[in-house]
């Protein structure tokens, strides 16, 4: 079973850190192809670094995109049609947190970026591969929840709405494209630690934020943070051929948070 | 190297359709498995298969309502292989009836399977974990744990009852090194389902089919292996998105 994604052609955007670069690792490691977008031009490099470290053989192309710009994400996905001519998986995962606040004070600009970037661009995505997933006749997709798309967390309004509309998307887009033989999912990661929670925690004091990070896992059942890591081997196995039948599901990873008491 | 390698596996419910499937896939990753069912004969053929295929196996019949039965399960399984570290809680019957035709026995009878059951097995497999310092219980639920169906009083009574015991069983042992997880299948192609209505059951699916016990194993065996070692109270709905309607 070491092999599932040989000969697959994997999208995924946010994968120039965290749990985007993770899954990329993974399937990389798996044997997938890879289209691998971010914002961020640099990490994207440095993704590849290492995806070529574990994968040397691994196929590797990389697209600089803001996923909230339609444009954007339509030629993201048409490049990597283009240059692999199918799309097997797709990790639609980019998003961003926002600033912390009260829901008077959050901003209507920031409620509209977050927003813009964590259910537009989710949504864009799935517009556009699923389009391309329909013609092919196969295809898997995994989008990116929260725990903060199920339960409340305080002080992200744009967060947790646009992550909320995650849920709600992939559960409509699932039933009507089930039929097709496309399955679409989404993940719920409660406390990861990434690049977008360190930064999470940096907000809450920037002096003392490993301190911070260690109360604030400590209400987790786990009583620690998930790994990168753990979320890909998530997402490698949803977006693989043994996830066929799981659809307009949502997957919390979390340690046990999500439905604590 | 399999995902589960040398690892031990009691399954109940383990002779036929998602149980059966469960042990095929969990030998084929290098465990060795400990099938637990009602029917000795069909068990120990299977037992008598998987060995063909080079597997450890063992086949034990027991009843999972009795507590001594499921202790004895225990400690039979470590006796012959020395640990337990897996466990898929699966053994489950159905009855379905109008619930005012429904007697209080049968009520007892599906609910003293599908939930006493599942408690007895999943008592017996944490005392174990808790002497090994770990341990991983997949408990099969239902999507019927989830939403009502006109006739399954007693089966969406136990089912439901079922997620909320895997997640409360998840929370308490999550920083024992326990994890405990649930499947929650749709409907499957097994014999749990009669031929008659498994058309229509696979049309009212968004799939537009039925699933495969192949599949359930697939997503069981995630939970099982390490590949989910961040994941605890939770339940993996396999439903071709039934539920999500």
């Amino acid at each position: 079973m070491s092999n599932r994604f040989d000969g697959k052609v994997v999208l995924i955007t946010g994968a120039g850190s965290g749990l985007g670069q993770a899954s990329a690792l993974q399937v990389a490691k798996e044997g997938a192809k890879l289209s691998l977008v971010d914002l961020n031009a640099a990490s994207l490099e440095e993704t590849k670094r290492k995806v070529l470290e574990a994968a040397p053989n691994a196929e590797v192309l990389l697209i600089t995109a803001n996923v909230a710009d339609e444009k954007a994400v339509e030629n993201y996905v048409k490049e990597t049609v283009e240059e692999y001519g199918k799309i097997d998986g797709f990790f639609n995962n980019a998003g961003i947190e926002g600033k912390q606040n009260l829901t008077e004070d959050f901003g209507s600009d920031e409620f509209q970026k977050v927003v813009g970037v964590n259910l537009n661009g989710v949504f864009y995505g799935l517009k556009h591969v699923l389009k391309v997933m329909r013609e092919q006749g196969f295809g898997s997709i995994v989008n990116t929840a929260s725990v903060g798309g199920i339960r409340g967390v305080g002080n992200q309004s744009g967060y947790s709405a646009s992550k909320h509309g995650v849920v709600g998307l992939t559960r409509n887009s699932g039933i009507e494209y089930g039929q097709y033989g496309i399955s679409i999912k989404a993940i719920a990661p409660g406390a990861i630690m990434t690049p977008m929670v360190e930064g999470s925690l940096k907000q809450m004091d920037p002096d003392n934020w490993e301190e911070v990070g260690k109360q604030f896992v400590q209400p987790n059942p786990m009583k620690r943070f998930g790994k990168p890591e753990e979320v890909g081997y998530l997402v490698a196995f949803l977006l693989s051929d043994q996830a066929n039948f799981i659809n307009a599901a949502v997957v919390p990873i979390d340690g046990g948070q999500s439905y604590k008491y | 190297m399999g995902k589960l390698q040398d690892k031990v596996a009691v399954i109940t419910g383990g002779v036929s359709g998602i149980g059966a499937a469960t042990a095929r896939l969990f030998v084929s990753e290098g465990a060795k498995v400990v099938l637990v069912d009602l029917n000795e004969e069909k068990g120990k053929a299977f037992e008598a298969e998987l060995k063909t295929l080079n597997a450890e196996a063992l086949f034990i019949k027991a009843d999972i309502t009795s507590e001594e039965q499921v202790q004895h399960v225990f400690s039979q399984a470590v006796s012959t292989f020395g640990h337990v570290d897996v466990v898929f809680n699966n053994a489950g019957i159905g009855v379905t009836k109008a619930t005012e035709e429904i007697t209080f026995a049968e009520w007892r009878k599906t609910v003293g399977v599908d939930l006493d059951g599942v408690f007895l097995v999943a008592h017996s497999a944490l005392k174990q974990f808790l002497k090994n310092g770990g341990g991983v219980l997949v408990n099969t639920a239902s999507m019927y744990g989830w939403v009502g169906a006109p006739g399954n009083a007693a089966y969406n009574a136990a089912k439901g009852g079922v997620i909320n015991l895997t997640r409360s069983l998840g929370l308490e042992y999550a920083d024992r090194n326990i994890r405990v997880n649930a499947l929650c299948p749709g409907f499957i192609d097994t014999p749990i389902i009669p031929e008659e209505v498994k058309k229509d059951l696979g049309a009212i699916t968004p799939m537009k089919r039925l699933g495969k016990a192949e599949e359930m194993a697939k997503a069981v065996l995630f939970m099982a292996c390490d590949d989910s070692s961040f994941m605890t109270g939770n339940t993996l709905t396999v439903d071709g998105g039934f539920t999500a309607q």
